[in-house]
């Protein structure tokens, strides 16, 4: 071995680790071990002064191994690497040990933390003796992107990629791009009519050069890495030929099977052959096969007799459609919590007790009731009660805050003052009103006389105590700021129901390899400062499905998620793993065990040589394979037997 | 000036006495709103937790034992406060601190179940009397169960039934049970649950030493009360036993096809949920089951059943306190039994057959309604 020359730094990390290890006595402790040359100890190696201090040492001393005694290598290691890289010193010539998560953080016994943290870095010590400069190699990086999810999200990401002339693929699970969005009425605060905001973007996405759009698709299947990735979609069929459909509607208005719109939230019908609504990008419909007389019975046809271009092909299949793309974007957007089993609010029990999305409906001008703001008997209601935090902030269902709730409440409030002479009541806990323009808005509808009223709603029942209940329904609970029980009698219920996560959320994760967090969203890399990154790189996530957010919360997110994945490919590279693990083919026996367990598909049987082999840019140096060869014919570049004895060793010793 | 301050040695009393749960409290009423007691007077439940956060609890108020601990607001609470405890520590601020009076029907009570085991303040010697023509043998190391009637069933004229019918069943069945003997205490449940904790400790030490010195491994209890405390409270204090309800055991013998109901019983029958079985302990189905074997019989259900069933107002030791006519929720349940046309209400626990019973007489529906519990409708059937 050349002469090892060890450059030790241990950090205080402020008062983090300082305030529990005795950093001075780990410095000079550190300064007996083999091989060390400098052993320092300083506020913050992270920063500037910290890491020219490393610098300057490997300049001045001929360092040619370094280690830093700080936090997790998750937080800083690529950042005393690149450091340590630019003094010209291999960066894999680096180990960090990790005395604050796994030391300081863990317990306030001064002693024990001490103790730990000089152990911890005599294993890296002698650890880092060991190491062996790998080269760091870069693949190229496939300038399109596959964009999960046609909603707001989805639309604003794939607009920005492709409005730099960069390839994407959107691909829309539903027959229709426009997501949640295209359902609703007016938006807070502004009260832009939805469609109107969000139909030119969506006709955008459907004209884009760049833009290659796939509804009614669904991915099936996602292998590789950041830079390179490969994935099967399912294009399902629609049985109508969209090279020929010119989208004119005649079979739609044709055909005379029906069935529960599920754009309308099942309040209004659809029919067999379909488009979900009139403004649907692409304005190509899809036959319900569930409900379209031919193929339940091999009858009718009508929609193919009457389509004057010959579209509609009933034998249609699937199609498989496999794409290379270097980023993926997910944007798959939220459900909403279905509140039947919250017995106490009459849901599904009541005719008139609705969910949020489908007063949404009710409100539209296209929805079931044109706009006209009615009970199920079709008459007007004199009053509404508007029930706030229904399965939110609630242990028993979601603990987390939906958000938007009590915006759209308002803005519900406001409709119904606008459109009819309903007295509009809000049983609310609290009013977040946290945006721009939010409690302006707030305070707009307290001017237009809207009665709110503090308290969690206990029950909404029929059973009347007196003649003004009557064949209403009635909100009961206690009004806090009044100390008083109150039963509010009204005609119409709505409640704001949770977001949640798409009840499909653990499959996508596996298809992607993104975690979730314990409320079921996707996981963001970090809470505060990477919101639209995963774990995985060249994954990335934007919108609801990270946890539930209005809309220019949203757009945003979606264009934080474009410009990073734009910012990958205008670098046009990216840099593997170099730490990967390598197969010495003398030793192989062919046994295969390998290939099996291999989380990423690195490895592969090459038959004529009878011996397996490592793809080096697939290879995560995860290490499974390592540990199962029965040949010991596997080892890692930087977890070598040498390491990790000589690791173990500083422990002990 | 009638001006709030935050009293910190108030709050830091409650905390300690076991009302840490406060703290989680946001206050949105949802309590207040579900509690039963809100549909007699006002009782805001939300206020309560409010002015202990802050110090302001008035030690003095009636409200400090007007809860019966029937759990509806728990249950529905969506920051998961154990409402419960902190009445139980305020009540127990009060008992064991005298900041407050303790109301004097509890505090005979209490004195009673202190002195001599039982709320009735009968002699300990007589605990076993009721079983005295029924050929019930003593409990001895192998017997296979224990049978513990509760203090009610033990020693009220009325009640009595309910311990004689449990033995009927049993000795018909001849099943391998015995009884502990009079050294046996009240469980303490529901003194616990009105603040005299020490009292509770040492009932239940009684109670553990008593059962494991004899071997006990498995209790069958009438009280869903017994029920609770054996089940969820002894066990820390070291006393480890299998306890089953009546209704469960019975359940589980029809289903094994051990006990065949054969004489009809052609009633309307309405099921009041016990809520020491329902809400506390999740046993819905296996009254209803037993019930439902009887043949000839109708099994009806209140309109708030189950999970929303209305407490019969004698929990959280309220059984031994009086409510005056008109805030009387069994009132209201007699009221519903009748509108539904019930013959007969059928109750899985002493305290809602004291409750019902004194409902029915004071209401005047003796002649048409029944109260009967679940073990005297199945012996009546065997």
């Amino acid at each position: 071995m050349e002469d090892v020359k060890i450059g030790v730094y241990i950090c205080h990390c402020g008062l983090n680790i300082a305030d529990t290890v005795d950093v001075e006595e780990v410095s000079k402790y550190a300064a007996t071990l083999p091989a060390v040359a400098v052993s320092r100890n300083y506020k913050f190696m992270c920063s500037d002064p910290g890491q020219s201090m490393i610098k300057e040492d490997i300049k001045e001393l001929g360092l040619n191994r370094v280690v830093v005694a700080s936090c997790s290598p998750l937080m800083h290691e690529p950042t005393f690497r690149h450091a340590i890289q630019e003094a010209g010193v291999n960066p894999y010539l680096f180990e960090m040990a990790n005395i604050r998560e796994h030391c300081s953080w863990i317990t306030e016994d001064h002693k024990e933390a001490t103790e730990k943290a000089k152990a911890l870095v005599s294993a890296a010590v002698r650890r880092v003796y060991y190491h062996q400069p790998l080269e760091i190699r870069e693949v190229p990086v496939n300038p399109n992107t596959l964009i999960i999810g046609g909603g707001i999200a989805g639309i604003q990401a794939a607009l920005e990629i492709a409005d730099s002339e960069h390839k994407v693929y959107l691909v829309e699970r539903d027959p229709s791009i426009g997501g949640h969005m295209i359902q609703f009425d007016k938006t807070f605060p502004t009260l832009d009519c939805s469609a109107c905001i969000l139909t030119p973007k969506m006709s955008s996405v459907g004209m884009h050069p760049y833009i290659e759009l796939m509804t009614y698709s669904e991915v099936e299947e996602i292998s590789g890495f950041v830079g390179s990735f490969k994935a099967k979609i399912r294009k399902k069929a629609r049985y109508v030929d969209e090279d020929k459909c010119n989208g004119c509607g005649v079979c739609i208005t044709k055909c005379p099977w029906k069935a529960a719109s599920e754009f309308d939230m099942g309040l209004g019908e659809r029919k067999a052959i379909y488009t979900p609504f009139a403004q649907a990008v692409p304005n190509i419909p899809v036959i319900d096969t569930e409900h379209c007389a031919y193929f339940l019975k091999g009858k009718c046809r009508a929609c193919e007799k009457f389509c004057e271009l010959g579209a509609i092909d009933f034998e249609q299949v699937d199609q498989i459609v496999e794409i290379e793309v270097g980023n993926i974007i997910v944007a798959t957007g939220y459900d909403s919590l279905d509140p039947t089993p919250i017995t106490q609010y009459g849901y599904g029990k009541f005719d008139n007790v609705y969910t949020g999305l489908e007063f949404e409906r009710i409100c539209n001008a296209v929805g079931p009731t044109s706009g006209k703001i009615v009970l199920r008997d079709g008459s007007e209601p004199k009053s509404v009660a508007i029930l706030h935090c229904v399965g939110s902030r609630d242990e028993n269902y979601h603990e987390y805050c939906s958000r938007v709730c009590c915006m759209y409440a308002l803005k519900y409030s406001h409709l119904i003052k606008e459109r009819t002479d309903a007295e509009v009541y809000q049983m609310y806990i609290d009013m977040r009103c946290f945006g721009k323009g939010y409690e302006e808005f707030y305070k707009r509808l307290s001017e237009e006389g809207v009665n709110f009223i503090r308290g969690k709603a206990a029950e909404v029942t029929d059973r009347a105590i007196n003649e003004d209940e009557e064949g209403k329904l009635i909100v009961c609970g206690e009004d806090t700021l009044l100390c008083k029980i109150i039963r509010v009698p009204v005609d119409m219920v709505i409640l704001a129901t949770a977001l949640e996560p798409r009840a499909d959320a653990a499959e996508v994760g596996k298809l992607l390899t993104i975690s979730r967090s314990a409320d079921g969203f996707f996981l963001e890399r970090h809470p505060k400062l990477d919101p639209v990154a995963t774990m995985t790189d060249g994954v990335f996530i934007a919108g609801c499905c990270q946890g539930p957010k209005d809309i220019p919360d949203t757009v945003a997110q979606a264009s934080a998620a474009a410009a990073r994945v734009l910012a990958l490919i205008s670098k046009g590279k990216v840099e593997l793993e170099a730490a990967t693990a390598v197969i010495d083919e003398g030793k192989c026996s062919g046994c295969r065990i390998c290939n099996l367990l291999c989380p990423y598909s690195a490895i592969s049987y090459i038959e004529d040589e009878k011996v397996s082999r490592i793809n080096e840019a697939l290879c995560k140096g995860c290490g499974v394979c390592v540990a199962a060869c029965p040949s010991g014919a596997i080892t890692h570049k930087q977890f070598t037997t040498e390491e990790i004895t000589a690791e173990i060793e500083g422990v002990l010793v | 000036m009638d001006v709030l301050s935050p009293y910190k040695e108030a709050t830091d009393v409650i905390l300690e006495a076991g009302g840490e749960p406060i703290k989680s409290c946001y206050q949105c009423g949802l309590c207040t709103g579900i509690c039963p007691w809100n549909l007699v007077r006002s009782f805001l439940v939300r206020r309560i937790m409010h002015e202990a956060q802050l110090g302001a609890t008035d030690f003095g108020s009636e409200d400090v034992w007007t809860c019966v601990t029937c759990r509806a607001c728990v249950q529905r609470c969506p920051r998961g406060v154990e409402i419960i405890d902190v009445m139980r520590a305020m009540r127990r601020a009060v008992a064991s601190l005298g900041i407050g009076v303790v109301p004097d029907a509890l505090r005979i009570s209490a004195k009673n179940i202190a002195g001599v085991g039982n709320p009735l303040g009968e002699a300990p010697e007589k605990r076993d009397d009721w079983a005295k023509d029924f050929k019930v043998k003593s409990f001895a190391s192998g017997t296979e169960i224990l049978y513990f009637p509760c203090c009610v069933p033990s020693y009220d004229p009325d009640v009595k039934t309910v311990a004689r019918s449990t033995a009927t069943i049993f000795n018909k069945l001849k099943i391998d049970y015995g009884l502990i003997g009079t050294e046996a205490k009240c469980c303490g449940e529901s003194i616990r649950k009105a603040g005299y904790e020490d009292t509770f400790q040492s009932l239940a030490q009684n109670n553990i030493s008593l059962f494991t010195n004899n071997g006990v491994r498995t209790v069958v209890v009438s009280s869903p009360h017994c029920y609770h405390t054996f089940k969820n409270e002894y066990p820390e204090l070291g006393g480890k036993f299998e306890v089953i309800h009546i209704t469960q055991y019975l359940a589980s013998l029809i289903e094994k096809g051990k006990l065949k109901l054969s004489k009809e019983i052609n009633k309307k029958v309405i099921y009041s949920d016990p809520c020491y079985l329902g809400r506390h302990n999740d046993v819905y189905d296996e009254p209803r089951k037993v019930l439902q074997s009887i043949p000839g019989l109708e099994l009806i259900e209140f309109p708030d059943a189950r999970e929303d069933g209305l407490c019969c107002g004698g929990g959280g030791g309220r059984i031994w306190m009086d409510t005056p006519k008109g805030e009387r929720f069994s009132d209201i349940r007699v009221e519903q039994a009748v509108a539904k046309g019930a013959d007969i209400i059928a109750v899985a626990c002493p305290y809602c057959f004291l409750n019902y019973r004194d409902s029915v007489l004071s209401m005047g529906k003796a002649e048409t309604m029944q109260v009967k519990d679940i073990a005297e409708l199945v012996a009546e059937a065997i």
